[in-house]
């Protein structure tokens, strides 16, 4: 059978900074590798989001005046949006995405009004910028992960569970070893790196649950030669773990 | 007290560079460290005496190279310049620069300096001085982890030209992040552009590309690159100024001719350099040394005799033409591939090494937006990956859709180095960031001396 989905970039004109295009990179290779097949479309501000037909809905970070700008015209969808993560769907929120999903955050100046779809808040800190190593363990076992983060948001978590625990670096806010947050098919994390193309059983995960929603069966994906992916994992787990221990 | 003091840490400056020197030290910051905690007034009681105009270059790319022509420039025409061109940008190497220059009794004899100086150090070291000249080359985004983003490197210098409300400025301004720094107060301020379309340059970084002052995304009748082009607000207004140095005429076949034209002159460049960027060095180093010196004699000379800077390409021969290039953030990078893109040449290897040391920035999810792929259609049949994060370069190339059995990883430099002769193609253009560059350098300066002493 041939599978194929469809992966949507919100704000792809604002938030895209730190490499975060790899993340879809990432997707659609693994889909197009096995010979199944993966569209992006790309909204852009000042394109009219619809949510129908998506299968994975990615939100990126940006410069500080772009995220807002972003916030701004998400909270005018928020209700679809909503509808969309309740009935499964799968939105990757990565570093500012992450933090708008939230309550509220705060920035140097100013409160804002979060979308509210995690139950967490953010508060402003000086900025963590350093490799991580985490573990997960949302594909079911206990995997390694890497990536890089630089925020300034010191998030706390509420009523959900995180992402990952920090093995090294900081994590959500420095203090309870957690990063990023799950709620239903949501993952938000602070991670760039970007997070997808080293991680591949992470990708395998995310692309299952996306055909599995939309296929409405048991998907198992053939496994690809991932010796690159898993020789820059292994490097940059070694590096940073023994680094910090 | 304070002379005694100046004298005392001019002495321990010089004596430090010196040993520095002696130890194979270059371009380092501690003296000038030193020397400022013995004398917290060295900078403004040193550049008080310089006797023209102390020129400041900012920007992302193409600091080092711009202020280097400059001086070279100043010194063509029989002037004593202080300058920092080893590269040393922040407060301590501008010290450094003008303790060096400087007697032992405090006495500096310059007609004019010209500093290289680092975006967010600027506001530090223009609370000692103000220049008479500001270049700002252009803002791209450099190393994030330094500065975070764009708007804070800007917030940076709009801080640090309220400290300096009387320095003239000289901005692109084909680059609207830096020409609304035009509208900054009531200060002279001159513009240069390259003047017509030259590349074939699709999209790249989105950042910039918005209005720097309402935010409105920008209309562009064509790109260089980056955020670089013809630009206009239809909501506020804002566009490209009028530029006072025009380049027109480019032809970038076996070198590089423009014709520049200022006020009511026209000067013709053909020079040995290559990539499309240089123009803007060439161009807005003689607008600045132009405007500092009222004429400008011996410029063909400079430009003849100007050596670029280590890893500007730089070319080798090891048995096989090597071209290295430093570029350190994306738009820098994509211009370099831009100049492979540009070589005819048939059958190509390039070899790529990122390193992620403090001096590169840790971060290097940034390789994500460098159009690696674009290499694929300039007849590139090898490539040889090395540096701390060849294993990311290898991923991103490998997403990038390019095959894995082109590529091979090297851990060591002098490896990856010797294989680039190990095929039959006819060039190799070596892109690599900022500490690889030095390392490669050596390596492929001893490569080119074995080379010639077996033919």
């Amino acid at each position: 059978m041939k599978y194929e989905i469809k992966i949507g970039h919100l704000f792809s004109d604002l938030l895209n900074m730190f490499g975060d295009k790899g993340n879809i990179a990432s997707l659609v290779n693994r889909m197009k590798w096995r010979g199944y097949s993966a569209e992006t479309v790309c909204f852009k501000e000042q394109d009219e989001i619809c949510f129908d037909g998506l299968d994975i809905v990615i939100l990126g970070g940006g410069g500080e005046k772009d995220e807002l700008s972003a916030l701004k015209k998400l909270m005018e969808k928020k209700e679809e949006l909503k509808a969309y993560v309740e009935s499964g769907g799968i939105l990757l929120a990565f570093c500012g995405g992450f933090r708008m999903l939230g309550q509220y955050f705060k920035t140097k100046t100013q409160t804002v009004e979060g979308v509210g779809i995690l139950d967490m808040e953010t508060e402003y800190g000086e900025r963590f910028i350093g490799n991580v190593i985490a573990e997960t363990e949302i594909t079911g076992e206990k995997i390694k992960i890497a990536g890089f983060e630089n925020h300034g948001g010191r998030t706390i978590l509420k009523g959900i569970r995180p992402f990952a625990y920090i093995l090294s670096g900081e994590g959500n806010n420095g203090e309870d070893k957690t990063e990023g947050a799950i709620y239903k098919n949501v993952i938000g994390t602070y991670l760039h790196g970007p997070l997808l193309p080293k991680n591949p059983r992470l990708t395998d995960y995310i692309l299952k649950v996306a055909l599995e929603r939309k296929y409405g069966e048991t998907i198992c994906l053939c496994p690809l030669s991932d010796e690159l992916e898993n020789e820059a994992l292994g490097f940059a787990i070694n590096r940073f773990l023994k680094a910090e221990g | 007290m304070k002379k005694l003091r100046l004298v005392i840490a001019i002495s321990v400056c010089k004596l430090l560079i010196r040993i520095g020197r002696l130890v194979g030290k270059k371009g380092t910051s501690k003296p000038g460290e030193i020397a400022l905690k013995i004398c917290p007034d060295i900078l403004t009681m040193l550049s008080g005496q310089v006797k023209g105009d102390i020129i400041a270059v900012c920007g992302t790319n193409g600091k080092t190279t711009t202020n280097n022509m400059i001086y070279s420039y100043l010194k063509a025409n029989g002037k004593n310049v202080v300058c920092n061109n080893v590269g040393a940008n922040m407060i301590y190497g501008v010290c450094c620069a003008f303790a060096a220059k400087a007697s032992l009794l405090g006495k500096l004899d310059a007609d004019y300096a010209c500093l290289e100086i680092d975006e967010a150090s600027a506001v530090k070291i223009f609370k000692f001085f103000s220049p008479d000249i500001l270049v700002i080359t252009n803002l791209f985004r450099d190393q994030l982890d330094r500065y975070g983003e764009i708007d804070l490197t800007v917030d940076y210098l709009k801080r640090a030209l309220d400290l300096a409300p009387y320095t003239k400025l000289i901005l692109n301004g084909d680059d609207p992040v830096c020409a609304q720094f035009g509208r900054e107060g009531k200060r002279e301020c001159y513009y240069f552009s390259v003047s017509q379309k030259v590349l074939k340059t699709e999209e790249e970084s989105s950042e910039g590309r918005f209005c720097p002052i309402c935010g409105n995304k920008l209309d562009y009748n064509y790109y260089h690159y980056s955020q670089l082009g013809d630009y206009a607000c239809n909501k506020c207004g804002f566009k490209r100024p009028e530029p006072h140095f025009a380049v027109n005429n480019v032809c970038l076949e076996n070198g590089m001719r423009f014709e520049l034209s200022y006020f009511d002159n026209k000067v013709q460049f053909d020079i040995n350099y290559r990539g499309f960027y240089n123009i803007y060095n060439v161009a807005v180093s003689y607008s600045a040394a132009r405007l500092a010196l009222g004429k400008l004699e011996n410029y063909r000379d400079v430009l003849a005799q100007y050596k670029p800077q280590t890893g500007r390409m730089e070319e080798f021969n090891i048995g096989k033409k090597v071209i290295l290039n430093l570029s350190k953030n994306p738009a820098g990078f994509n211009q370099g591939i831009a100049t492979v893109l540009e070589d005819s040449t048939f059958n190509k290897v390039v070899l790529i090494g990122i390193n992620d040391n403090a001096g590169d920035g840790k971060d290097i999810s940034w390789l994500w937006d460098v159009d690696f792929e674009k290499l694929e259609t300039a007849d590139v049949s090898r490539y040889i990956l090395c540096g701390m994060r060849a294993d990311d370069l290898a991923l991103r190339l490998k997403y990038g859709g390019i095959e894995e059995g082109k590529m091979k990883k090297f851990s060591a430099l002098k490896d990856a180095a010797e294989a680039i002769n190990d095929g039959n193609e006819n060039i190799c253009y070596a892109l690599v960031n900022y500490t690889v560059v030095f390392q490669m350098q050596e390596i492929l300066s001893e490569l080119k001396r074995e080379w010639e002493n077996e033919i």
